[in-house]
């Protein structure tokens, strides 16, 4: 784009020059000046011709022509601002929606874990399919046979857990994560202060050393510059700081709370707590790796398979054939985009689907201003414009117009960018803090450039096709468009609607979904219930454990039952461990080892358990069907009981009386449950299903013990009353410090919030999609109303003449509907089609209603038709209020 | 000068109109219109130029700086824009010359074995 050196005057000048010198030396050969003007101009030739060449050889025309179509196209929007603004706000809706979801699915779905080299890290989990056991833990020496097997650059342990942080100015529970010391080399992560832990370090079990998050030295260390080497206490040990992550930084967990780790300690797993190079002995850890470099997952999985084929021939003992003991490696990112990408993929969809019919809205905007604009085009083509050249000036216009909406888009999702963050449910995991990056800008440049070629075709091909004369003849007359257009713009309509009836059906099957689940039984009572968490020190050091016996903590725990139920309000009053918490999602599951099936004696299933008191039960209103519930004199004293529910039962003793069945559970979380692992428990009794596990799911096998007799470290009160949810936590947290003022008290939510909330990730999708469905089917009415406008007022001379020819007005009110109708039923039957294959595509975010709802289609469908009615009343009715004199007069 | 007349003169041949600039421009510097009229005698009135042809090829061969430019006054005292050979447009002549020069001889070789 060099500039040009020379102006085209001077060009004209240099010729006017040629001819006066010419016509000046056929003068002198005796013409006369009139002549020797004309000859000198003929033999020149054609002189804008010669311009023309000139223009086009000093310079780049492609580039001019842009300039001159770019403000040809300026002027043109704003001498039409209502037709500008309309278009430009559907596309920045369509595009700042489009981008804000792909924000968040970039940061979820593409780039789910940010650590260097995301795709070598996997999950490494052991199955015991014979067993009926997913994830069943893993043993030390197979820990070590994973390390040796040349597979891996690192294989880490990791157990979360929690701790009570003290030696700080107000007593807090913490989530720690015990990990391996290569865990940090084996994310690939640096600390921000500090150092972390020696990859190479062989130390058993655990070493004093922790490395914490930024949030946890903001929070309780008030940002110490000098943080390093100070200590802390967790569950009263001390611990030495040696190293703070960076603020971005979060664990690659499964669940909120794991990937909001506070705390890491290094654990040697190779002596105590993790004792015994027994290789049934599967302990609750999880399994983290760092694959060879280079190597896929399915060759891992490959090499990982001979090794364990290998092993079970090794030692057939532990590894009995029908327990078909297997490893699998599952990608690491699938702990964050697992149980979101269905949702996501379902939001990205139904935006992608409103940029669509918002595209193919502005498509017909266009269309119309076209029709309006045929007599312009023909004329400049008559006059010897280029078809390829006004065809290109049209896609400039739909091109800056998409462009203009890519960039509103973007500047109102900027600033609404605070606003949609708070939308976002905190369980939507994800380790990326959200951003609205380089990549998800280039994205929206790329989907409005893509918008605007897309919806500026249609118009500009029929640009590029008038009929000359026929234009020129037919516009004399002052009607408007061509039949090709009219049809254009139906079959644009039908698209429009097709598409919304889609999103609408995902929207309603969404609606339905949630509905279900929200008005499902849950089988308890969360009404004025509040429960709070407090979590008992679990010293290394056993001689620190003032709750260390089953003769303590039982003492504490009464107590602490005593003066709940004097605090204010309070009518009724339970302790459980924290699983015992409704819709609480950190299970605890346990190997459930039953009397009498030797089968299963070393490969066991898991059941979720819990502790609680007596009178757990009656708080909750979880009715007993069978035998009985705890009392009072199960205690520590007492032979050990449970309490199943239905589903158990129904899994474990179908068509068998559990009643008086004995059986064991597995040590749950490290420390804890000891003692059911000893001894055998007896089944007292058999509840009813409740869906305290997952609201979705209301058959979830779950056992409960007596509080008094198996005692967690982790306790939750119940409360029901007429209780002041807000002064609530200040007063168990005096309470409770009352009897040791160095537990924390934390966690305290209303039972009602806590279904809310995990009914919060469903709500969000269905409150997007159902948005971006009512915006679509918005703009496929202002599509239909737009058509029907144009048909009417294109039909004004012709329903003026029916006017005035008698006929009845109501008769022409049902030609325009039934028009309207038609495109309305046909968008529907198309959309219909498609609706039943995205249906069945998001069958597994469905609870409760079937894919292919005859109920959710016919509505829909309905609701659909009427308001592309009422869309056409509105033109229709100024047809019928057609005076015939002004009609006719007007043409 | 009839219309029988200019039917009857030759035609350029594609690509010689530089040639014939350049090789003019060698006797000094000169306008279009005495460019066009130079071209025009010196061949007898055998050639055909249409002078509008003829600024577009000066911009061209200006634009690669074989001949350079300036506005001045004519000898009848009118302004008229001189056409000066650069050195590049010197080497640019020799070297068109004899291609053209090689391209005419065996043109003609062919054409009188084709007689004989």
């Amino acid at each position: 784009m060099w500039r040009r050196t020379r102006k085209a005057s001077d060009f004209g000048a240099e010729i006017e020059a040629h001819i006066a010198l010419e016509s000046e030396r056929l003068q002198e050969q005796g013409f006369s000046y009139e002549d020797a003007q004309t000859e000198a101009r003929r033999t020149f030739g054609n002189v804008t011709r010669v311009q023309e060449r000139f223009y086009e050889t000093s310079r780049w025309p492609a580039w001019d022509h842009f300039w001159q179509d770019i403000r040809y196209a300026a002027r043109m929007l704003r001498k039409s601002p209502g037709f500008t603004a309309i278009a430009v706000l559907t596309i920045a809706l369509g595009i700042g929606a489009t981008t804000a979801i792909f924000s968040l699915v970039d940061a979820t779905l593409l780039h789910p874990l940010p650590y260097p080299h995301p795709e070598e890290l996997v999950r490494i989990e052991d199955d015991l399919p014979g067993a009926g056991a997913t994830d069943a833990g893993i043993s030390i020496p197979e820990f070590k046979d994973l390390q040796r097997s040349g597979i891996f650059q690192y294989v880490v342990l990791e157990i979360f857990g929690s701790a009570n942080l003290t030696g700080v100015s107000q007593p807090s529970r913490m989530q720690y994560e015990g990990v391996s010391p290569a865990y940090f080399a084996m994310l690939g992560v640096k600390p921000e202060l500090g150092q972390t832990f020696d990859p190479q370090d062989q130390t058993p079990g655990f070493t004093l050393d922790v490395v914490i998050s930024d949030g946890l030295w903001k929070r309780a260390f008030g940002s110490d510059p000098h943080i390093v080497g100070r200590s802390l206490r967790g569950d009263n040990d001390l611990y030495r700081v040696i190293g703070v992550m960076p603020p971005g930084f979060r664990d690659p967990g499964r669940t909120v709370g794991e990937r909001n780790t506070e705390q890491w300690a290094a654990l040697g797993f190779s002596d105590d707590p993790a004792r015994g190079p027994n290789r049934s002995l599967r302990l609750p850890l999880e399994t983290v790796g760092r694959l060879k470099p280079g190597l896929t997952v399915a060759a891992a999985q490959s090499q990982l398979d001979a090794l364990v084929a290998s092993l079970r021939e090794q030692f057939p003992d532990d590894y009995p054939a029908d327990s078909k003991w297997t490893v699998r490696l599952v990608p690491l990112k699938e702990n964050v985009v697992g149980n979101v990408r269905q949702s996501l993929i379902l939001l990205l969809g139904a935006v992608a689907l409103v940029l669509v019919i918002g595209c193919v809205n502005v498509a017909n905007l266009l269309l119309a201003r076209a029709s309006a604009r045929s007599r312009e085009m023909a004329v400049r083509q008559a006059l010897g414009a280029a078809r390829r050249r006004l065809v290109r000036q049209l896609l400039t216009e739909s091109l800056l117009l998409s462009l203009l909406g890519g960039v509103a888009g973007l500047v109102i999702l900027f600033c609404m960018k605070g606003f949609l963050l708070r939308l976002i449910p905190e369980s939507l995991p994800r380790l990326n803090d959200l951003s609205i990056n380089w990549t998800v800008m280039l994205i929206a440049l790329a989907a409005s450039i893509a918008a605007g070629v897309i919806f500026g075709l249609a118009p500009a091909r029929q640009a590029g096709r008038l009929n000359l004369a026929s234009t020129l003849k037919v516009e004399g007359r002052g009607s408007k468009g061509s039949r090709e257009q009219t049809r254009t713009r139906r079959v644009l309509v039908v698209t429009e609607f097709a598409l919304s009836l889609v999103l609408m059906v995902a929207a309603g099957l969404l609606l339905r979904s949630f509905w279900d689940l929200y008005k499902a039984p849950l089988g308890f009572n969360p009404q004025h219930v509040i429960s709070v968490q407090l979590w008992l020190p679990s010293p290394n050091d056993p001689n620190t454990d003032i709750y260390g016996t089953v003769a303590q903590e039982p003492v504490f725990a009464r107590e602490l039952l005593r003066r709940s139920r004097l605090l204010p309000g309070v009518q009724e009053a339970a302790l459980g461990a924290e699983p015992s918490i409704p819709l609480h999602h950190d299970g605890n599951r346990s190997a459930l080892i039953v009397e009498g099936r030797q089968t299963q004696s070393k490969q066991t299933p898991l059941v979720e358990r819990s502790q609680v008191t007596p009178e757990y039960f009656h708080l909750l209103e979880i009715p007993v069907l069978r035998g009985r519930l705890f009392n009072d004199g199960d205690d520590e004293n007492a032979p050990l009981v449970a309490v199943i529910n239905q589903a158990m039962a129904e899994t474990y003793w179908r068509g068998e009386d559990p009643l008086g069945k004995r059986l064991k559970l597995g040590a749950g979380r490290a420390g804890v449950g000891q003692r059911a692992s000893k001894i055998w428990i007896t089944i007292v009794g058999v509840i009813a299903d409740a869906r305290t596990e997952s609201l979705a799911n209301a058959s979830v096998p779950q056992i409960y013990l007596s509080l008094y007799q198996e005692t967690p470290k982790e306790l939750a009160i119940f409360l029901r009353g007429d209780l002041n949810a807000s002064a609530i936590p200040e007063e168990v947290r005096a309470m409770v410090q009352s009897v040791d003022p160095e537990l924390p008290v934390y966690g305290a939510q209303t039972l009602n919030d806590a279904v809310t909330a995990s009914l919060e990730q469903r709500r969000f999708s269905m409150d997007i999609v159902a948005a971006f469905a009512v915006t679509a089917l918005l703009l496929a009415a202002l599509g239909i109303y737009g058509v029907i406008s144009y048909i009417v007022s294109e039909r004004t001379h012709e329903i003026g003449i029916r006017l005035a020819l008698g006929a009845q007005r109501h008769r022409i009110l049902r030609m325009i509907l039934s028009q309207g109708l038609g495109l309305a039923i046909a968008g529907a039957a198309i959309g219909l089609v498609g609706a039943v294959i995205v249906a069945h595509l998001m069958a597994g975010v469905l609870y409760g209603v079937r894919p292919t709802d005859p109920a959710t289609f016919v509505s829909v469908a309905l609701l659909l038709i009427a308001v592309a009615l009422l869309a056409c009343y509105i033109p229709a009715r100024r047809a019928i209020r057609v005076d015939p004199l002004v009609a006719l007069r007007y043409e | 000068m009839t219309t029988q007349e200019t039917n009857e003169r030759l035609e350029l041949l594609q690509g010689t109109l530089d040639l014939l600039i350049l090789r003019t421009l060698i006797f000094g510097a000169q306008h279009g219109q005495g460019i066009a009229r130079a071209i025009q005698q010196t061949s007898d009135e055998e050639l055909l130029v249409e002078h509008g042809a003829l600024y577009p090829a000066l911009q061209r061969l200006e634009e690669r700086r074989w001949i350079s430019a300036k506005w001045g006054i004519s000898t009848n005292n009118r302004k008229a824009r001189f056409y000066t050979l650069t050195s590049a447009g010197r080497k640019q002549l020799a070297k068109e010359t004899t291609k053209w020069n090689r391209l005419t001889a065996a043109i003609g070789r062919i054409l009188e074995s084709e007689e004989g």
